[in-house]
């Protein structure tokens, strides 16, 4: 209880936190074997062929690897920002 | 009699491996099991002083396998207990002078004559682990409350997993409550979650491991009933398929009280 009150007075992060946030991170990357410069490439990329279709706002995509249970999940999240209707045909031209 | 080899390994050195295996083997023999317990750490003999028998080692499982001496003559009686038996590791050898199929001979010839044979597993993924896990049937994994600790322990449950040893569990060794109370110590729930396997049992990080270890005497064997010496006992009835739930490990009302007025 009075541990809670000391917690609310100060915006210290409890270690703990800290330690757990730092372990899944470690994890992931472990058993995934990539690296963040090799997730950024992956991320231009992906933002390359995705902007073929849709306009979207490349300074907000995020790629992030998560963990649920036993599967790992790479999770993007694209904000679009409008959606271009461009026929099959205006892509390959752009090509 | 056809028991069960377990091997009770960690990834990471210091912490807890060889106090496990001397706690787990004795209390097992206190059910009056058949037990004997393998030092697989060889060139780093440590099982022997923890279980306090040190002075009567003649042979070691290198003279076994080398056929210096018979499985029986290398096996050294526990001071106490007299179904539980000892397979000391070399001191002056390295890994490589036990191979795989070796350790899976010998573990099996043990396995006739015993309910359990438990394998102190040295540190590290190389061939010593290699070795240590070649003729176990089961594991458990013991890990400390830190993020080292557990990476490593995860990296383990994966090598293990590729072994065949699909389903290991877990001792979580030296929590302090205190410490999980004030957020400094992450909780067992959460390591759990993260790593995804069972929970064997949890040991507080207790003093009195350190003076048992000082006499080779494991805590187990302790009367006053430390709260270590039961949450051992406690992992041992678990392994005996009882359904024990696990133990308050909060800390004391007087201990709490100190700490709240900054005397703890
Ligand atoms: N629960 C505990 N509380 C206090 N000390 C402990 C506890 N468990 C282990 N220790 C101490 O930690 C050290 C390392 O333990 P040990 O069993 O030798 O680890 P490992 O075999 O994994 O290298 C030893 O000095 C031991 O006495
Ligand atoms: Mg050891």
């Amino acid at each position: 209880m009075l541990d809670k009150l000391r917690k609310m007075f100060d915006d210290e992060v409890d270690s703990k936190d800290l330690a757990k946030e730092r372990l899944k991170l470690v994890l992931i990357h472990d058993k995934i074997n990539i690296s963040p410069e090799l997730l950024e490439e992956m991320k231009e990329e992906l933002l390359e062929v995705v902007s073929k279709y849709i306009e979207v706002e490349a300074n907000r995509l995020s790629i992030d690897l998560n963990q649920d249970d036993q599967s790992i999940a790479l999770v993007a999240n694209i904000p679009v920002k409008e959606l271009r209707r461009r026929s099959l045909e205006d892509v390959s031209e752009s090509d | 009699m056809d028991g069960k080899a377990i091997v009770i390994t960690s990834g990471k050195g210091g912490v807890g491996k060889t106090t496990s295996t001397a706690n787990i083997g004795t209390g097992l023999a206190q059910l009056g099991k058949e037990v004997v317990l393998i030092d697989a750490d060889i060139g780093l003999r440590n099982l022997d002083v923890v279980m306090g028998l040190e002075n009567r080692i003649v042979y070691d499982i290198v003279d076994v396998v080398e056929e210096n001496c018979r499985l029986e003559q290398a096996l050294i009686k526990d001071k106490r207990y007299s179904s539980l038996s000892l397979l000391p590791a070399a001191q002056t050898r390295d890994k490589t002078a036990v191979s795989k199929e070796q350790m899976v001979e010998v573990c099996k010839r043990l396995k006739a004559e015993a309910d359990y044979v438990l394998i102190d597993c040295p540190a590290g993924i190389e061939q010593g682990f290699q070795n240590a896990i070649a003729g176990a049937d089961e594991a458990i994994i013991i890990t400390t409350p830190e993020v080292a600790a557990i990476r490593d322990a995860d990296r383990v449950i994966g090598m293990l997993q590729a072994e065949g040893l699909g389903e290991p569990e877990v001792i979580i060794n030296r929590i302090r409550m205190d410490m999980v109370n004030k957020g400094d110590m992450m909780d067992i729930e959460d390591m759990i979650e993260i790593l995804a396997i069972k929970l064997l049992g949890v040991v507080p990080d207790d003093q009195e491991i350190v003076i048992s270890t000082n006499k080779g005497e494991p805590i187990i064997l302790d009367d006053s009933n430390s709260q270590s010496a039961q949450a051992f006992k406690n992992i041992v009835h678990r392994l005996e398929g009882e359904k024990i739930p696990l133990m308050s490990l909060e800390e004391g009302f007087m201990e709490k009280f100190k700490r709240i007025l900054g005397l703890g």
